[in-house]
């Protein structure tokens, strides 16, 4: 039997020479055929909107920059980042009752989420407007008939008031959902970690478990935000001075209906690109430490790309 | 400190039905290194998270450095629950290293071992930096404070670990199976500091299924089967001498 010496068992590992592929990408017919089937379609339907005789673009470029087209957009801004703030507060409350010990603050969680989850936006929009039928004074003190502190008329709820009650109160019942979830998805060793080190409760879910937690609660956050954007256009039903209401008010005037609808449409697509960029640059903020193969530079050119352009090079 | 550094007195506890620990007495003295060995179910894990109050005890007595664990003896002798404030007191004195790492993934390697002398023992960030740094340069790892958890091999990410509970200037160290989730070629290097950290003096519990570590490193040897000790001694008796059956049909499995 023959044992074949070192030097030419290596030879047999290490292959010098390079052979080039060079193979040639097989033509997608059926691909291509689609391709120009969707772009005609787009064609099409961009020159049928274009040309519409009923659309008066001259319109919806007057009124693009209308004064009270801009007031609505910044009602609509405000109610949208307030009831979001604040919804994910009471969501974060929420989601930490949920998942305590006490069997009270479950259920009282729990009761919460499923009344706002269950019930229509809408009706709940309605009710905070037309609160003052049932609580013409809204006060505050010892409950069950004790002592009033504080009171006042049930006026004070305006329908900007009404839409960011109805609106937070109604977000905070979701994001308690996502928060919980992204809570639950934390490996249960890091708080026993955390907690072995002897690290204050607080900063356990400070500094352990929320901040992992966000990679997980913050894509569908970014979409309640991008659908919170459009959902403020609910509060119209109480005359709520946001973007949809304006051009509704300007349309009953000018009857440039189409033209006005078209206005607020683009004003809502900006916005939830604008989101959508806001929202790539927070989870990647959040992804420190969970992507290996990131160093600084590349940190930084990864930031750079848009979000299309990155999935191409990581599918 | 006069006395054991932790002294476990019928130390039971269930999980259901099932009896983990059948009344396990210990005593730990200061400086000394003890390995727990044991198949696996024998209750050897368990005891270990009870000597730092993960897992609670249904009866028995765990004092450490002298204290009750988890409990305040009240003046007419009942036992009241410690608040979560007072146990995180005797905690911050037991360092633990787990079998998994448990590294805080969105910190470097070097917030996560100042997190605690900065966070929790409140030393400043310099102080706390200046500690973190002498640690993980005496783990081996200068080079890497910089990086994720998830950017170091299983090894590296273990002594990180050790540095992180050290940081806390603990008392007593607890190791919960430290290298069993390693791939082989890393097992070295972890062993390497515990055991120059058991020549620093340090008391230290292992649970360890790595026999030679036991063999060079260990004061007393505790082979612990079905919940109970079955029997303890030198790393010569335990390992070379067993007086139990069980004990020689266990060694003679992993051997």
């Amino acid at each position: 039997m023959m044992v074949s010496s070192p030097a030419s068992r290596e030879a047999t590992l290490i292959q010098e020479e390079v052979i080039p592929l060079n193979a040639r990408k097989r033509p997608s017919w059926g691909r291509l055929a689609g391709g120009i089937a969707a772009l005609v379609f787009a064609v099409w339907v961009a020159y049928t909107l274009f040309m519409a005789p009923n659309i008066h673009w001259d319109i919806v470029v007057d009124f693009f920059l209308d004064g009270p087209v801009l007031e609505g957009l910044g009602v609509t801004i405000a109610l949208s980042v307030i009831s979001m703030v604040a919804g994910v507060l009471i969501g974060l409350l929420v989601a930490v009752m949920q998942l305590s010990p006490n069997k009270v603050m479950r259920y009282v969680a729990g009761a919460y989420s499923w009344f706002f989850r269950g019930t229509p936006l809408l009706v709940q929009l309605l009710f905070w407007f037309n609160l003052g039928i049932i609580f013409p004074r809204l006060e505050l003190g010892i409950p069950f008939g004790g002592p009033k502190l504080f009171g006042v008329e049930a006026s004070i709820i305006t329908p900007f008031i009404a839409g960011l009650l109805g609106l937070a109160i109604n977000e905070g019942a979701y994001m308690s959902q996502i928060i919980r979830a992204g809570i639950l998805a934390v490996d249960p060793g890091q708080r026993e970690a955390a907690e072995a080190m002897g690290m204050p409760r607080r900063n356990i879910m400070l500094r352990v478990v929320l901040p992992q937690a966000m990679r997980i609660i913050l894509p569908p956050t970014g979409n309640q935000f991008i659908s919170m954007l459009k959902t403020t256009s609910l509060v119209s039903i109480i005359a709520g001075a946001d973007l949809l209401t304006v051009v509704q008010r300007i349309y009953l005037g000018n009857f440039e209906v189409i033209s006005m609808l078209i206005v607020a449409s683009i004003w809502y697509l900006l916005l939830t690109t604008i989101a959508t960029i806001g929202q790539y640059f927070l989870e990647k903020r959040y992804s420190k430490g969970f992507d290996a193969s990131i160093t600084v530079k590349s940190k930084v050119i990864k930031n750079l790309a848009l979000p299309g352009q990155r999935k191409k090079t990581t599918p | 400190m006069t006395g054991p550094i932790v002294q476990t007195q019928a130390v039971r506890k269930s999980f259901g039905t099932n009896e983990i620990l059948k009344g396990i007495s210990l005593s730990v003295e200061p400086g000394e290194v003890i390995c727990i060995i044991g198949p696996s179910g024998s209750g050897k894990t368990t005891l270990l998270r009870c000597l730092n109050q993960l897992e609670k005890i249904d009866s028995g007595r765990i004092h450490v450095n002298g204290e009750l664990l988890g409990y305040i003896e009240q003046p007419d002798g009942s036992l009241m629950e410690r608040s979560y404030e007072s146990l995180r007191q005797q905690r911050q004195r037991i360092g633990m290293v787990f079998q998994r790492f448990n590294l805080f993934p969105h910190m470097t390697a070097l917030e996560n071992v100042v997190e605690g002398p900065w966070r929790i023992k409140k030393q400043g960030k310099a102080a706390a930096t200046a500690v973190a740094t002498e640690l993980l340069a005496k783990v081996g790892l200068s080079e890497r404070e910089n990086h994720y958890p998830g950017q170091l091999s299983g090894g590296q990410q273990q002594r990180v670990a050790i540095a992180r509970a050290l940081a806390m200037e603990p008392s007593l160290m607890l190791f919960d199976e430290p290298t069993s989730a390693l791939d082989p070629e890393l097992v070295g290097e972890v062993l390497t500091v515990m055991k120059r950290l058991a020549q620093t003096g340090m008391t230290m519990v292992v649970v360890t299924h790595e026999m030679e570590f036991a063999k060079t490193v260990a004061d007393r040897v505790i082979f612990m089967a079905d919940g109970v000790i079955v029997e303890q001694g030198t790393p010569q008796e335990v390992l070379q001498n067993p007086v139990h059956q069980r004990t020689r049909d266990f060694l003679s499995r992993v051997a």
